[in-house]
């Protein structure tokens, strides 16, 4: 059974309540079209859930397959040294359809980021080599395709309607 | 299928139209075969996808990496340009399967590669084997486990 690791740590974007009970963590590529779908029911999940939930998402871009995957993970992590990953992170998959090089400055106006500091810190090594961790820790993990799920530091042998149907079996 | 300890069969798949791949070419060098059913599975869960984007970990663990199905060489070509890999997929095509059965992972009744790992060391022994479901991607955890294995040694 394939194990999560690194565990859940300060490096990792984090929603939800620190005392949830269950910690869901997705490995995803933000060009991955089952990705994409898998956006709404992890929303719905969080709402569902509420409390119960805790959700971490760590980057795994399938960069020679999908040209932007990488980029769009760079725009995650820049808006995130303006304390808005997570709305860059919704902003991407609810423009998946329309990923481009030309989308990220667009979207980061979007949420109000600002603009020239991200375009700066969208070429800081500091970001690439954090999500380069990420990737590694997918790899050390078992991530074996996108998106790939952990509950509770294991593997979650599913998609996220799969999730969706499991949590809501043990919460009855 | 073959386990830890054997002698790594030898063969002879051709990698491109004119290019052959000899295993006894790679002594000197970690060799890890991916055994896998058919090119085209899906982007997102295919497993030479994966081990695309982890070239560099093979690099440094002094390995070279090959993926083998029964598909022809004008097969592997295409998918390798549509999905722009990087490391050579080698057609275990004629006799088909002959490679795969001495590994002891041809499927007879499908006709295909089983999902199976072979991690080979510089001496051409059998350092570690999986055999996957085969609609289970094995991911790339338990090689890399073997190549560091090897790299202490």
């Amino acid at each position: 059974m394939s194990t999560l690791k690194p565990e859940v740590n300060n490096q990792d974007h984090i929603q939800g309540d620190d005392s949830a009970s269950v910690t869901i963590v997705e490995f995803g590529d933000y060009q991955c079209p089952y990705c994409g779908n898998a956006y709404p029911i992890m929303k719905e999940i969080e709402e569902t859930f509420g409390h119960q939930i805790k959700f971490i998402f760590r980057h795994f871009p399938l960069a020679n397959a999908h040209e932007f995957a990488f980029p769009a993970a760079i725009a995650a992590e820049a808006a995130g040294l303006q304390g808005k990953f997570w709305e860059m992170h919704d902003a991407l998959y609810e423009n998946q359809y329309r990923l481009s090089g030309e989308l990220f400055d667009e979207l980061a106006e979007t949420i109000g980021l600002d603009l020239e500091q991200f375009q700066q810190d969208s070429t800081s090594e500091e970001i690439k080599s954090k999500i380069e961790d990420d990737f590694d820790s997918g790899v050390r993990s078992g991530v074996n395709g996108t998106p790939s799920f952990y509950v509770n530091g294991t593997k979650f042998d599913g998609g996220a309607t799969d999730l969706y149907q499991m949590l809501k079996e043990s919460a009855e | 299928m073959l386990e830890k300890g054997a002698t790594a069969p030898d063969f002879e798949l051709n990698a491109t139209p004119d290019q052959k791949i000899k295993l006894k070419d790679f002594k000197g060098k970690n060799v890890v075969l991916a055994f896998y059913p058919a090119d085209w599975s899906p982007v997102c869960s295919d497993q030479m996808a994966l081990y695309n984007e982890m070239l560099k970990y093979f690099n440094k663990y002094d390995a070279q990496i090959f993926g083998v199905s029964v598909d022809s060489v004008w097969c592997h070509l295409a998918f390798e340009e549509n999905r722009k890999l990087h490391f050579p997929l080698l057609a275990d095509f004629e006799p088909k399967g002959a490679v795969s059965k001495a590994y002891g992972v041809y499927d007879e009744e499908l006709g295909e590669s089983k999902r199976a790992l072979f991690v080979i060391d510089k001496e051409g022994k059998i350092a570690w084997s999986y055999l996957s479901p085969i609609a289970v991607n094995p991911g790339a955890d338990g090689i890399l486990d073997a190549l560091e294995e090897l790299n202490k040694k």
